[in-house]
Parts: structure tokens; sequence; C-alpha cells
């Protein structure tokens, strides 16, 4: 029997969203094959990352709990994940399209000799069978991909799939005699420079609202996105231009190569819209472009355009939220 | 020191893309460039050289025409010398065009390989990784910031959250990102070199490739559903009352 391994995703022991929207691809793809569902929990005190997983279904939570899988190396994550696939038997392996799963599962799949399908966006059934639909050329074009090999690896794109539920139940917990290659993968982890926010985080916030070029400056990108973002609890984005030129953090970045979102409301502020910006957000539910024209992309796709200069119509835009959220 | 960088050609990200009735593959007449990640990657491999004093190759897979991009793209900026790997491109996946780059870096022995992040036509993102894996070879994907300390690179890697710092042994693959610099432009002296420069042209069946078949195929092709503009409102008030009576997101 076909069986999928889910690899989980985990932030100072606690479960990430990501992990969970992971579950929901391999749901929908255990349905269409008649699998049943593993979790490989990989990484140094992982422990409690498993018990947490231990009500969502799956048949076995593999833990491979060792001091020298601390942080996620390329090289020696994936020989333990591909380990733990082969020991397990399982012919499908999937984790989040993060830089994490990004970075990682194409190694499991040149370890198990298998066919990758990258970013994918949904489970579809084609005249070849069971594939995956995933974008190509920034989202311009939809492909519905097969895999011919007996073993797959797949990473699913977050915005794409609902967060699953638990489903109750207890899955065994199977602690795996990890054995990494830490040394012989002449691969040393030197340090991180996180970002500090106490804002949700890009790929879990309901709103997002995101800055570009128009407003000139990291002064002018703060004075703008960061009273909006607290007025609404929003996670804050940025377009390239705005991270290029450095008015904030590289993992602000949303578009084709940096991340994306569908989020509920999605305020586009100062951004034109060049379609490798819409590839990163033109799923939203409902999308705001804020500008002082009104005929760049952006406006294509937006649901609701405000024409005007940012600097004077965010801080209305604010106070007005704020008697909204007051109930005034 | 050998370097060996990718000159990978793809559709013109400006320009639209067509489908064919039936969802098959898109028509031949489109506009190609150089794939913005391997652009990237070329001015790291020249940096690098500048500073260690190395050889510098571009390899090129695909049919006849990448040898333009190579040429363009790559010589011209100032790589030594091309590879042109002939094969039909519709028919690679990332698995093969990782086990072409295998083969030639098994023949070339480079210290380092620098690879565009993803090619912005598949997105796939996974040649570098695969190549990786497939030589015993450490990785530093997504990379913003490159330097070579003896024999290690040491790299900065642009992932959720932040910056990641990891330093990898040589031989080792590296794959570019957007910010990791800025590329240079050809100028008219190194175009006018480029045309002299040496590309070697290889085949599968040089490699002993020829009988390897892709393990991912693409059935079909969908245009995305489409998304039309909305209203434009007249001033904050108005966006309020859309977004909490039509909206109804706040």
């Amino acid at each position: 029997m076909s069986k999928i391994l889910v690899v989980a995703e985990h932030d100072d022991g606690n479960v990430k969203k990501a992990t969970l929207t992971t579950l929901n691809m391999a749901r929908q793809l255990a349905e269409k094959r008649g699998a049943s569902i593993d979790i490989a929990v990989v990484g140094s005190g992982v422990g409690g990352v498993a018990e947490a997983l231990a009500g969502y279904g799956a048949e076995t939570i593999h833990v491979a709990d060792h001091a020298d899988l601390a942080y996620p190396l390329a090289s020696s994550w994936a020989k333990v994940i591909a380990d733990i696939a082969s020991a397990a038997d399982a012919d499908v392996i999937a984790s989040s399209a993060s830089t994490t799963g990004k970075d990682i599962m194409p190694r499991v799949a040149a370890r198990l000799e298998a066919g990758m399908a990258s970013d994918v966006v949904g489970v579809v059934d084609t005249d070849d069978g069971v594939g995956f639909r995933r974008p190509m050329w920034a989202g311009a074009l939809l492909a519905d991909v097969v895999i011919d090999s007996d073993v797959w690896v797949v990473t699913a794109r977050g915005s794409a799939f609902d967060a699953a539920a638990a489903t109750g139940g207890e899955s065994a917990i199977d602690a795996f005699a990890a054995e990494p290659n830490l040394a012989a993968s002449r691969t040393r982890f030197i340090r991180f420079d996180g970002t500090q926010s106490d804002r949700p985080t890009l790929d879990e916030a309901d709103i997002v609202v995101a800055g570009g070029r128009g407003l000139k400056s990291a002064d002018g990108f703060n004075q703008v996105v960061e009273p909006l973002a607290d007025s609404l609890g929003a996670a804050i984005g940025a377009s390239r231009a705005a991270v290029d030129d450095g008015f904030c953090p590289n993992d602000y970045q949303i578009g084709q190569t940096g991340k994306v979102v569908a989020p509920q409301l999605y305020f586009a502020v100062a951004i034109s819209g060049a379609i490798q910006h819409l590839a990163g957000m033109k799923n939203s539910k409902v999308i705001v472009a804020i500008n002082t024209r009104d005929d760049e992309p952006i406006h294509k796709i937006a649901d609701y355009t405000l024409v005007g200069d940012a600097f004077s119509v965010i801080p209305e835009l604010c106070e007005k939220i704020a008697a909204v959220k007051s109930g005034s | 020191m050998k370097i060996l960088v990718t000159a990978k050609r793809v559709t013109d990200p400006n320009a639209s893309l067509v489908i064919n009735d039936d969802g098959s593959w898109i028509d031949d007449d489109v506009e190609y460039i150089l794939n913005p990640f391997c652009e990237n990657a070329i001015e790291c491999a020249l940096e690098l050289a500048e500073a260690h004093d190395a050889e510098t190759i571009a390899i090129g897979i695909g049919e006849e025409e990448i040898q333009r991009t190579i040429r363009q793209g790559a010589l011209a900026r100032g790589i030594d010398r091309g590879i042109h790997v002939d094969a039909e491109e519709e028919e690679l996946d990332s698995e093969m065009i990782a086990k072409i780059l295998k083969a030639v870096v098994e023949r070339e022995e480079p210290d380092v390989v620098v690879l565009g992040k993803q090619a912005v036509d598949g997105d796939s993102n996974q040649v570098s990784q695969l190549l990786a894996e497939m030589l015993g070879w450490p990785q530093a994907t997504f990379a913003s910031e490159v330097k070579i300390e003896g024999d290690e690179a040491i790299v900065t890697r642009e992932v959720d959250g932040g910056l990641e710092t990891i330093g990898v042994g040589l031989p080792a693959i590296i794959s570019a990102d957007l910010r990791l610099n800025d590329p240079r432009y050809a100028s008219l002296a190194g175009i006018m070199k480029a045309k002299k420069k040496p590309l070697e042209e290889l085949d599968l069946d040089d490699l002993e490739l020829d009988d390897e078949e892709p393990k991912v195929r693409v059935v079909k092709l969908h245009e995305p559903a489409g998304r039309s503009a909305g209203v434009v409102v007249a001033d904050v008030d108005e966006l309020i009352v859309k977004l909490t009576t039509e909206a109804r997101v706040l």
C-alpha cells in the first residue's frame, strides 16, 4: 500500500502552520491513492513536536532526534529524511515549499531516485493518473504534471492549502535511530540573523500590508506600512524593489522568488505590481491598492483602488480603521 | 581554481504566453533571454575569478540557439569558455539537467559550480540541490553573499525569517539569489572577444546519458482563473464602507 511521509516543519519546538498545510495536501493525495500517512519529525529536542502532531491521523510519527540535526542543513537532513522514508517504505515524501523544504527536498529526491514536483498548489486527476498542479512562469500558467518514478517527492505551497484540522486518535510515536552525516557533509552552520518582529508571519497572517518603491525610503516605508499593519494586526510584506532599495529586510519580499501569500485582505501600498510581485499575492481574497495613479498593473487585479499619496491617505485610513475596530 | 557556471535560456518573462487549445506546450514564437538568476550566477563567477584568479566556464543545455545565450550572456561578460550540451529542452526535467551537469562536472572537475537558484520559466528550484546530492557535495542555495576563504565558501543565504550564514567546504555548489550582485553589462570589446572564445559542443551520447528518460512530465497547461479589476473608490470613507459592508473583511 502506498504511504505518504510528511516532513514536519517546526520552530523552537512549535509546529509551524506549513506542516499542517502540507498535511492537508497529503490527505488529498492519500484519498486519491488509497494511501496512509506517516510524519517525520527531524531535529534536536523535538519530542514535543511529535506529541503535538499525534492527533492528526498519521499512522506513525518517526522522530529523528539528534544533536547533529539541530539546524536544518540540507545534506544531513536529506540523508535522515531519505533513511526514514526507506525504513518506513514510504513512496511519497512531502514537505512545505518553504525555503527549508526547497533547500532539502531535491536532495531527498536524488537519494531516492524520485521524480519531484515543486511548489504544488493542487492534487489533480490527469489522463495519465494522479498528478499535481503547479505554477510556472511566475504563475502565468498552471501545469498539471505527473511523476513516472516509483517514489515521488513533493513540496506544497502553503498558501494553496488550508491547515489540516486535528482528527483525534493517537499516532504511534517511533524513535528513529538517525545517522546524520554532518561531518562528512563539509557544511557548517555559522549564524542566523533573524528578522525581529512581534507581528504575525507572512505565511500565517489573515491580513498583509505590503509597501513598494513609492514609499521612497526606509523611513517612508516604516512611517506608512507599520501603523497600517498595527491597526489591522497584519503581517508586513514588500515588493522586490523595496527590499532591493533597503527599505526593509529580505524576508519581507512577496513574489515569484520571495514568499507567496493568499490572505483574506491584502493592502498594496505604493506598489505598481510587476508580474513577479503579482505572482506572490494574486490569490489573496480581497486586494486593496493605494497608489498615486490608477493605471498600474496592480489595479488590474485589485478589488478596490484608492488613488492618493500614501503619506497623507494612510494616517486617515488608520484612524478610521481604529474607529471601526472600537465600534464607534 | 576553476568555476563552472550555468547559462540557461528562458522565455522572456514579460512576454505573454499562449498555450494551444489542447493545453499543450506554448507556441515557438516567443523571445528568449538569459535566465535572470543565471545572470547573477555569472556575475558571481566573474567576481570570484577576479578575486581568486580562476578559470571560468559557462554551460548551456538545449538546442543550437543556446549557443547565442552562452556567447552573449556569459562569454561576452568575461567568462573564459563555453560548453553547449545539445538536448531537446522540452524533453528535460530537473533531474536530467542535473545528470548532464554532473557528467560535465566530472569531466571539468571545477572547485565551485554556481547556478541560478531557479529558472523563471519552470520555477522548480531543484537543479542545484539535485546536482549537489548526486555529486555528494555540499550546497549553499539562495546565496546573497559569497566569499571564499581558503578551502571553504562562506555564504549568506536568504531564507524564511532572515539571513543564514553557512560555510561549505570546496568543491561546492552555490545557487544565486537576485540580491547576490548587480550583473555587469557586456562591453563592446567583450562582445567582440566572445565571438572567438572556445565553445565546445557535446551531446548526450558523449556524456553517456542518451538512454535516460525524464521522470516528471507536464501533461497539460492551463491559464489560471483570471481576476478582474474592481472599482476605484473616491476616498478613505468609501474604502472603509466597501471593506466593512461589501467585502466584509474588517
